[in-house]
C-alpha cells in the first residue's frame, strides 16, 4: 500500500474518537426511541459476516459455466435464475450478467454512489467506494486494471457499467482452460470477488494450486 | 445535483488503496453504523432515494474527506433530524428527550432475513409506451438539476445508443424529494468511450449507463 502510516493511524485515531461517540449516540437515541431493535442490529451485522458474500457469485459464475442451460436462463433473466440459488433480494433485485469473451472485457463501478449486487458478492469492499476508483474507472479502465495486476491485450475491447440505477451487474469471467470436467464447486474456487466486478480475472489452475 | 458524489471523469485522487485482508468492517463503530442505517431503511420514513440525496448535499470537503460510514453517519443523522424523529438537543445528549414520533414499521431480529430476501424491488407497472426502442440514437439532455439525479455529468449532452429496454422504474429525481415514484421507462444506453472523453482517447472504451427516458431526447 501506497500510503504515510504514521499518519494515516494519526488521523484515523483521532477521527475514530468522535465518530465512534456520534454513532453511539445516535444508537443510543434511536433505540430509547424504539426506532430500532438492538437484536435486528446484530442480526443485519451477523448476515453480511457470516452468510452473504462472494461466495454466493462463484457458484452462480461456476454454474453458468457448467451448464449451457442455466446460462441461457442467466442471460434471460438473471434475477430469476440467481434466485434458483435462493439468493434474492437487498442490492440485488434487478440482476443482469455481463459475459467476457476472448474480444471483450466488462467492468462494473458505481460513480454516483456504492451500488453493488450485494446478494451475489456481499458488502463492496472500501476501495470500489472510494473516489480513486470511482471517478477513473470510466475514464481509464486499463489503467486501473493495471493496479490490480491484470494487462489485457490492447485489442481487447473494454465495456464499463455504470451503475446508476437499480440494476446490478454481474461479470461472468471467461473459463480458464484446463479445467475440463471439473466439477462446479471446482470451479467455484476460481471464481474471485474481483473477477465478478471485473477489476480481476478468474484464477488459472496452476494459480488456485499456488494459492493452497 | 453536481455535489462531490459525482466523480466520474475527476482527476487527482490518485491511485487506488487496495488493503490486506478487506474485512467488510474496520471498527465496531462501522458495524453499527451499517446496521442502524438499514434498520432506520426499514422503518419507511424515506427511501433510497432520499438517503441518497441525504449523502451527496454533505459539503464536498466533507463528503471527500469522510470515510465510507462516515458518509453513511452524518446522512443517517441529517434524515433523522429532516423526518423530526429526533431533534438536535437530543443528538447532542444521545438520549431521548421528545415522545418518538411514529414509524411505519419496526424492523426486529426474527424479521431481518426475510426483509432481506425480499428486498426493495424498483419497477413499476407500465403506465404508458416507451418512447425508444434498442438502437435508436438518443443525446443526454444538458441539465443541471439542483436536486437529486441519476445522469452523472460526464454523460449529459452526449450521443449513445439505446442497448435495454429495462422496464418501468421508479424516477429518483423525484422520489427523493417527496414528489412521488413517477415511475418512467429506463434504458440501458451504450455511449462510445470517445464521443465521452474525445478523440484522443482508448477508442476500445465503451460505457454502458442505465438511464431513464427524462434523461434522454432522440438524437
Amino acid at each position: 500500500m501506497a500510503h504515510d502510516h504514521d499518519h494515516d493511524h494519526d488521523r484515523d485515531h483521532s477521527e475514530l474518537s468522535e465518530i465512534e461517540l456520534r454513532v453511539r449516540a445516535l444508537e443510543t437515541l434511536l433505540t430509547e426511541k424504539g426506532y430500532v431493535d438492538p437484536p435486528a442490529l446484530d442480526e443485519l451485522i451477523e448476515t453480511y459476516e457470516t452468510k452473504i458474500g462472494p461466495k454466493n457469485g462463484a457458484q452462480v459464475v461456476a454454474r453458468a459455466w457448467s451448464d449451457p442451460a442455466y446460462l441461457e436462463r442467466l442471460r434471460a433473466d438473471a434475477t430469476a435464475a440467481i434466485a434458483e440459488f435462493g439468493f434474492t433480494g437487498r442490492q440485488g433485485e434487478h440482476m443482469v450478467v455481463v459475459e467476457n469473451t476472448p474480444n471483450t472485457h466488462n467492468m462494473v463501478v458505481c460513480t454516483l454512489c456504492s451500488c453493488y449486487p450485494w446478494t451475489v458478492l456481499g458488502l463492496p469492499p472500501v476501495w470500489y467506494k472510494s473516489a480513486p476508483y470511482r471517478s477513473r474507472a470510466v475514464r481509464d479502465p486499463r489503467g486501473v486494471l493495471l493496479e490490480f495486476g491484470v494487462s489485457l491485450p490492447e485489442d481487447k475491447e473494454i465495456h464499463v457499467w455504470d451503475s446508476t440505477a437499480e440494476i446490478r451487474y454481474l461479470v461472468i469471467p471467461e473459463r480458464p482452460s484446463g479445467t475440463d470436467g471439473w466439477s462446479e464447486e471446482q470451479l467455484a474456487e476460481l471464481v474471485t470477488r474481483d473477477s465478478m466486478i471485473g477489476t480481476g480475472l478468474a484464477l488459472q489452475p496452476s494459480e488456485l494450486e499456488a494459492a493452497q | 445535483m453536481n455535489g462531490a458524489q459525482d466523480l466520474g471523469g475527476q482527476m487527482g485522487f490518485g491511485p487506488i488503496e487496495l488493503e490486506d485482508k478487506e474485512p467488510n468492517f474496520h471498527a465496531k463503530w462501522e458495524e453499527r453504523a451499517f446496521a442502524i442505517t438499514l434498520a432506520m431503511g426499514g422503518t419507511g420514513s424515506w427511501n433510497i432515494d432520499t438517503s441518497r440525496h441525504a449523502r451527496e448535499t454533505l459539503p464536498p470537503p466533507i463528503y471527500l474527506t469522510s470515510s465510507y460510514y462516515e458518509i453513511w453517519t452524518w446522512g443517517l443523522e441529517k434524515l433523522c433530524l429532516d423526518k423530526e424523529l429526533i431533534t438536535e438537543g437530543e443528538l447532542k445528549t444521545g438520549h431521548m428527550e421528545e415522545p418518538a414520533k411514529p414509524v411505519k414499521q419496526v424492523l426486529t431480529a426474527d424479521k431481518v432475513a426475510a426483509a432481506l430476501a425480499k428486498g426493495g424491488p424498483a419497477d413499476r407497472p407500465e403506465q404508458q409506451p416507451a418512447r425508444f426502442k434498442v438502437g435508436d440514437r438518443i443525446r443526454t439532455k444538458r441539465m443541471h438539476p439542483e436536486g437529486h439525479t441519476r445522469l452523472p455529468r460526464y454523460a449529459r449532452d452526449t450521443v449513445g445508443v439505446i442497448e435495454a429496454v429495462h422496464g418501468v422504474h421508479v424516477f429518483p429525481d423525484t422520489n427523493a424529494h417527496g414528489r412521488g415514484e413517477q415511475p418512467t421507462w429506463l434504458y440501458g444506453v451504450l455511449f462510445k468511450g470517445t464521443d465521452i472523453w474525445g478523440p484522443d482517447s482508448d477508442p476500445r472504451l465503451s460505457l454502458r449507463i442505465d438511464l431513464w427516458e427524462p434523461y434522454l431526447d432522440l438524437a
